[in-house]
């Protein structure tokens, strides 16, 4: 999923407390997961907003709305579209993409975003996200038994170790990030597959990566 | 080994294919245009080292490029080995500055990841790694021996003009503390596959780990695909030995060492003896080739402590590759 969290409230509340009328739109999927952004954290930010705008006596309408999810504009249908319409401005709890979508539906309407879209990750345990994909465009898990040298080594090294790793960590946070090189060690060694690791690989194509400029993915099987 | 067929004409290169033990230095550039400084630490290396490394915003901090400094060095007397980190620059930038090296009379020239940025000056910069360390030298190797870019392309002007590729005599790094362990000397391996001429090693405090580490790298025959040369800096003091021992990855100091040191009345000069009587063991040991003496900020004490390890003088070989 998408992990994100959200902004330094102050960040957020400088950003709207001129409007008096602002939705705060929650999105139902990643980022209610992830715990940043779906209905229970639309309600407390719209209280912490409430709160701030009296004690500097505003008059601050604030409207909450959480919908399945802000990329797909299937879900904005005509309730959440008149609130979208009606406010001064929305404050979207959705990840960099539905702030966007938004703003590509509702053109005539500011939007603010409340969170930090960080990367694509797993839940590790409760309260704990872990980065495991780049969006490289070009997947390199077969080559490497299934852990991504491109998303989990500090230096995205296809040809690693380098010299900091120690103690199965990586220098750059030893106390929380492994070596992905050790880890892809360690599970060539467990499969019996580490010769695969003496082929020395080749640069990688980065253009499949959004080094190739902003990317788009269409489908001729499904465009109407 | 080919012992009659330069691949850059290095002095470097030439002292290891001629059989003579060789010694490399290192060069730390300035954090400022001061050309002087260069010079002044060129003038401490000159005549005691083949060849002196200029290093690449060593621990990512900037400072006078590699490729700068290394034309200092050259004019200054010191052959330079450019350092390369794949940190700051992606495959188009480095293969443009080793052309415009090598045209410049750079030839040696050393491929490395470099120092992660989050531990310098710029945490906040994007970081590169277009290609890796093992990657680096491929492409060097494939400009040199195939004379084409990465991409393919020749490397000529246009389909009239001569080929006109770098001549380079390719290094890279080895660290055999470093974990995983066991994966060191594959990696080494791995370098040398794709084209490293020489190697330097991180630096080396545990004679016992290094023996077995040259033990299983000559078990592959390693030491006659590649010119292996050991890694020293000495100890300055006890404290530094301590702090190291316990910050920095890839670095083993063993206790006998720390409590020689902290016993010792003149601990800098304890740490120059142990690092003497290191380079004298390394001499004789099988499968290396030479000592690459790293002694950054302390580049006066070079030539001191060349002399002491039976060093110098330095061959001079400029006679016999003349034909």
């Amino acid at each position: 999923m998408i992990v994100a969290e959200q902004k330094p409230f102050q960040e957020i509340y400088e950003s709207v407390r001129e409007h008096q009328n602002l939705l705060i739109l929650g999105c139902g999927t990643c980022v209610t997961v992830c715990m940043a952004g779906g209905e229970r954290e639309v309600g407390i930010l719209a209280n912490q907003i409430r709160l701030a705008a009296k004690e500097e006596n505003r008059k601050m309408e604030v409207l909450e709305h959480t919908i399945t999810r802000q990329c797909d504009e299937e879900f904005f249908d005509s309730t959440v579209s008149s609130s979208i319409r009606e406010a001064d401005a929305v404050l979207s709890l959705g990840c960099g993409v539905g702030v966007q979508h938004i703003v590509e539906l509702f053109d005539e309407v500011p939007i603010h975003p409340g969170l930090n879209t960080q990367f694509f990750g797993a839940n590790l345990q409760q309260g704990l996200w872990g980065e495991r994909c780049a969006g490289c465009g070009e997947c390199v898990l077969d080559t490497y038994e299934g852990i991504c040298p491109v998303a989990r080594c500090s230096k995205s090294m296809m040809n690693g170790p380098c010299g900091g790793s120690s103690n199965g960590m990586c220098e750059v946070d030893p106390e929380n990030t492994p070596c992905a090189w050790q880890l892809i060690i360690d599970r060539m060694t467990k499969l019996n597959k580490l010769d695969k690791l003496m082929e020395n690989q080749p640069p990688k194509n980065w253009s499949r990566d959004r080094h190739g400029g902003p990317r788009r993915t269409q489908r001729e099987d499904m465009t109407l | 080994m080919n012992q009659t067929q330069h691949k850059s004409r290095s002095q470097l290169e030439q002292v290891l294919t001629s059989g003579h033990f060789a010694l490399t230095g290192e060069l730390g550039p300035p954090k400022s245009c001061d050309r002087a400084h260069v010079e002044k630490k060129a003038g401490y290396l000159n005549n005691s080292v083949d060849a002196a490394n200029i290093t690449d915003n060593q621990t990512a901090i900037v400072r006078m490029s590699s490729f700068a400094a290394s034309l200092i060095a050259l004019s200054s007397g010191v052959e330079p080995v450019m350092q390369i980190t794949t940190r700051d620059r992606n495959r188009l930038a480095i293969q443009s500055d080793v052309i415009g090296a090598s045209t410049l009379g750079i030839k040696n020239m050393l491929c490395l990841s470099g120092d992660h940025h989050s531990f310098g000056n710029h945490p906040q910069s994007k970081i590169v790694h277009d290609v890796d360390s093992v990657q680096l030298i491929t492409m060097l190797k494939r400009m040199r021996d195939e004379g084409v870019f990465e991409c393919g392309e020749e490397i000529r002007n246009g389909r009239k003009s001569e080929p006109a590729p770098p001549k380079i005599f390719i290094g890279a790094a080895a660290n055999p503390f470093a974990d995983p362990l066991d994966f060191r000397v594959i990696r080494l391996a791995k370098k040398i596959q794709a084209g490293a001429d020489f190697i330097q090693t991180q630096v080396i405090y545990d004679m016992q780990r290094f023996r077995e580490w040259m033990q299983s790298l000559r078990d592959k025959g390693l030491h006659e695909k590649a010119y292996i040369l050991a890694g020293i800096t000495p100890l300055k003091s006890a404290r530094m030995a301590q702090y190291m021992k316990e910050n920095v990855s890839g670095i083993s100091i063993p206790e006998e060492t720390l409590q020689r040191l902290s016993g010792a009345g003149d601990q800098r000069a304890e740490g120059i003896r142990i690092a003497v009587e290191q380079m004298q063991e390394l001499k004789e040991m099988e499968g290396v080739s030479g000592i690459h003496l790293m002694a950054i900020g302390a580049e006066k004490s070079v030539p001191g402590i060349a002399e002491e390890a039976g060093l110098l003088p330095r061959p001079s070989l400029t006679e016999e590759v003349s034909g």
